[in-house]
């Protein structure tokens, strides 16, 4: 299961820097940790993350091992135009989630 | 004396501590005052995380839960067909589990009335323990009665089991010979290596919990405590485990109900 929440305000004055907040539900397993029966569990985590916002990458990430499950990212940017908000997250193996916010720009 | 003779006289002297050793049963001693939620023991930080609806991590299985429950599964209603699209025929409800049920004959908590209500009206098979699916419904229906205080009347079906979970409490266990009451009852607010000792509600299950790095029911909490005096943790959904969450909701009572908490 991999839920994704995002909280992007829906109108933003031109020019206004906006607070976006994403949540993503994800074990981020670290690749250090053991079973219960002594076996190394694989790692299994979220490499990259990226905001793509009129034309262009916003805001990016590279995630290590010692990010905690479902990582919470809080960060800004300034809205420029009225458009749609783009948010991926790629995994080690390439798997790639995403979601789209619309925000409109008086 | 004889060597015989000289191990029954040990045997004797065994079976007379025996005898003469207090019971494992401690004496029931429920001085909670004031009564205070587990949160209140938390770090601002954490109390902070468990306020914010947004970053919250246990309403990833909450938005989960409402499509569960708004999801029709083949023929069968859904959930939100009998209870409402916003669950509004199930506020209130958490804070009135486990609850006994007249059909089974048999004290249910939240997960159990909702495998109950699966296999019952939706023909479909009951969801694992501390699976994602069972978590997240718990989890969505729980936090339907956020901010109502428990309640849970002792009804005469529920009082066995409130009995069951009240000796299970204060009765010692494991290698550490610890009762849930000498942490809970007599010694809560105080250090125990880094953390501050919590009264022991179950009001915030299901809970994130940060060394879980996931959502968790009651059960599995439970199952932590018993570890941690080195004691055999019971099953998940066990009847034990369920009269321990009757008595420690009648314990609970007038708590406010604030699911997801997030936990240490």
């Amino acid at each position: 299961m991999s839920g994704i929440r995002l909280s992007v305000p829906d109108t933003a004055a031109a020019g206004e820097v906006i607070e976006i907040r994403v949540l993503i539900q994800h074990a981020m397993e670290s690749g250090f940790r053991r079973g219960s029966r002594g076996e190394v569990i694989p790692r299994d985590i979220i490499t990259k993350f990226e905001c793509l916002y009129a034309d262009e990458t916003v805001f990016s990430a590279d995630f290590h091992p010692a990010i905690a499950a479902n990582p919470l990212l809080t960060f800004h940017t300034r809205a420029v135009e009225s458009g749609e908000l783009l948010f991926r997250w790629t995994d080690q193996n390439g798997t790639v989630w995403q979601d789209t916010a619309n925000l409109t720009v008086t | 004396m004889s060597a015989r003779a000289a191990a029954l006289a040990g045997l004797a002297f065994l079976v007379a501590c025996g005898q003469a050793a207090p019971p494992d049963r401690l004496p029931a001693s429920d001085t909670l005052d004031p009564l205070l939620s587990g949160s209140t023991f938390l770090t601002p930080e954490t109390q902070a995380l468990q306020a914010d609806d947004f970053a919250n991590p246990g309403f990833l299985w909450i938005d989960r839960g409402r499509d569960l429950f708004r999801s029709v599964q083949e023929a069968n209603p859904s959930c939100a067909s009998c209870h409402g699209d916003e669950g509004e025929g199930l506020m209130g409800v958490a804070a009135r589990y486990p609850a006994w049920d007249t059909q089974s004959a048999a004290v249910l908590n939240l997960e159990g009335r909702i495998n109950a209500c699966r296999e019952r009206h939706q023909s479909q098979p009951a969801l694992d323990h501390e699976s994602d699916d069972l978590l997240a419904l718990t989890a969505y229906v729980a936090h339907l009665s956020n901010g109502m205080p428990v309640s849970v009347e002792l009804t005469p079906g529920l009082q066995p089991a409130h009995d069951a979970g009240e000796t299970y409490f204060f009765t010692r266990r494991g290698q550490f010979n610890l009762a849930c009451a000498q942490c809970h009852n007599d010694n809560w607010g105080k250090q125990l290596r880094g953390d501050t000792i919590s009264q022991g509600h179950g009001n915030g299950f299901p809970a994130y919990r940060l060394e879980w790095q996931s959502l968790g029911s009651l059960h599995r909490r439970l199952q932590d405590c018993d570890t941690g005096v080195r004691a055999e943790p019971m099953p998940l959904g066990s009847d034990t485990y369920t009269a321990l969450e009757v008595y420690l909701a009648v314990r609970a009572s007038g708590l406010d109900i604030e699911a997801p908490g997030v936990r240490r």
